[in-house]
């Protein structure tokens, strides 16, 4: 088996806690915008669109730089977040968290908004007939035949956050413990003499979470045409 | 009771009709593009009226003068669609129980039962909609409608999407529905016979205008 040091536990650990909390915190926004851009029609929908895949065509590095010159301490937002309600996230794991959200947003957004669009419409329209009011039907069907996609949405997400680098670094840096992952970790290794073997153990945890993501994107991908068909 | 005076302008085709009716069953006849499903999802509150009022019941749903627009899901009322439409998530069970807790209403256990074997659905319960039959999926349909205990009934074309032989197998229940269910009725087809079985008045439609109105026997 690997042989993982304390060091680099506290690298693993702490990439899954990024990864998860900015997947968590972003799936809702997620929903909602997914659910805005595949059913609404409003002025600015393309710009809107275009803001959200906008990190997925920007330099890693200069969206980690806008974000902090934006939430940094003496950033516009940043400034306000640290004086009124004490959250900080430059050179945290929160920031981390920030970072590796707006990267994975635009993978988390896309199969959700695709589920939202593939659904029949006209069973939304049932449930009317049948007394639901609009927030009840966006429960009870939208949300539970999209759900599939929103799934994959979130793996994908997840994905994305976990492997997240330029932008993660360029913002909070690499403190080992608190905003070092295991792509800053692998990345620190590889300059470091004697540092190869370690760096090998990292390459490995990131394949397996890598390709279980894929695994699991597929299966909920596959759940969800099973669903629309009713069986 | 039921009221329609609307005016619907829909691209090139536009829709004029009206016609009040105390009848059981009310038989919207017409030929396909006659304007009988636009006029039913305007009964429905699926699409909206230029100009009009629709009155079911005695509650005015739509008063296109005073600005009146009660949305669907609170006309109370029943659609059957010509494709079921049954949710594919849920079970058959969780299909006919929808309605009743979307309107918040207290089970009814008598009432439940009496649909169900009205239908003759008890042995579907525990199924998928994917695995149904299309005249299954029908009867299914019925008592999803009925069973959020709607003042008015609106089937549009209910056997439409079936062949020959389904027809004859749904056409009973429709008409133990009729005599037994107590729910008024909005019957769309393009069928003479089917409307002769099940109709108590007819309204028949022509390139969204109604030409005539009155019992069965406009048909001929």
């Amino acid at each position: 088996m690997l042989d993982i040091s304390p060091a680099e536990w506290t690298a693993i650990l702490l990439s899954l806690r990024v990864a998860v909390i900015a997947t968590l915190v972003a799936t809702p926004f997620g929903i909602a915008l997914a659910w805005l851009l595949a059913r609404r029609d409003f002025w600015g929908k393309s710009f809107l669109d275009a803001v959200v895949h906008l990190p997925l065509v920007l330099p890693p590095v200069v969206t980690g730089y806008l974000l902090l010159l934006t939430f940094g301490r003496k950033g516009l937002v940043g400034g306000f977040l640290a004086d009124y309600l004490g959250i900080v996230f430059s050179f945290r794991w929160t920031g981390a968290a920030l970072a590796c959200g707006v990267m994975a947003f635009p993978l988390l957004v896309r199969p959700m908004r695709l589920s939202i669009e593939a659904i029949d419409r006209r069973l939304e329209q049932a449930a009317e007939t049948l007394g639901a009011a609009p927030w009840k039907v966006f429960f009870t069907v939208t949300l539970p035949l999209a759900l599939p996609g929103v799934l994959a949405g979130m793996v994908l997400g997840f994905a994305k956050a976990i492997g997240e680098f330029g932008a993660t670094i360029t913002f909070v840096s690499n403190i080992p413990g608190e905003t070092q992952t295991i792509s800053s970790a692998i990345y620190s290794l590889i300059q470091t003499p004697d540092g190869d073997a370690a760096a090998g153990r990292l390459v490995v945890v990131s394949i397996v979470l890598a390709i279980g993501a894929l695994i699991a994107a597929e299966w909920f991908a596959r759940r969800a045409t099973a669903r629309l068909h009713g069986n | 009771m039921l009221r329609v005076d609307v005016e619907k302008k829909l691209g090139e085709f536009s829709l004029s009709a009206s016609f009040t009716s105390e009848g059981r069953v009310i038989g919207l006849f017409g030929a396909s593009g006659a304007g009988k499903s636009s006029l039913v999802n305007m009964i429905a509150g699926l699409l909206r009226p230029d100009r009009g009022t629709i009155v079911i019941d005695g509650e005015t749903v739509d008063d296109t003068a005073a600005g009146l627009h009660v949305p669907t899901w609170r006309r109370r009322i029943g659609y059957v669609f010509q494709d079921a439409r049954l949710f594919p998530h849920l079970s058959v069970a969780q299909n006919l129980d929808y309605g009743r807790r979307m309107n918040g209403l207290a089970p009814d256990h008598a009432q439940h039962k009496r649909i169900i074997d009205l239908l003759d659905i008890g042995a579907l319960q525990d199924r998928r909609p994917g695995k149904l039959s299309g005249g299954e999926r029908q009867r299914v349909a019925l008592g999803r409608a009925l069973l959020s205990r709607p003042r008015l009934l609106l089937l549009d074309e209910p056997l439409g999407a079936l062949d020959e032989g389904r027809k004859l197998e749904i056409l009973p229940y429709l008409m133990r529905l009729r005599d037994e269910a107590n729910v008024p009725m909005v019957y769309v087809s393009h069928d003479v016979a089917e409307l002769r079985q099940l109709a108590t008045q007819i309204v028949m439609l022509k390139q969204g205008r109604v030409t005539s109105f009155g019992g069965v026997k406009v048909l001929t």
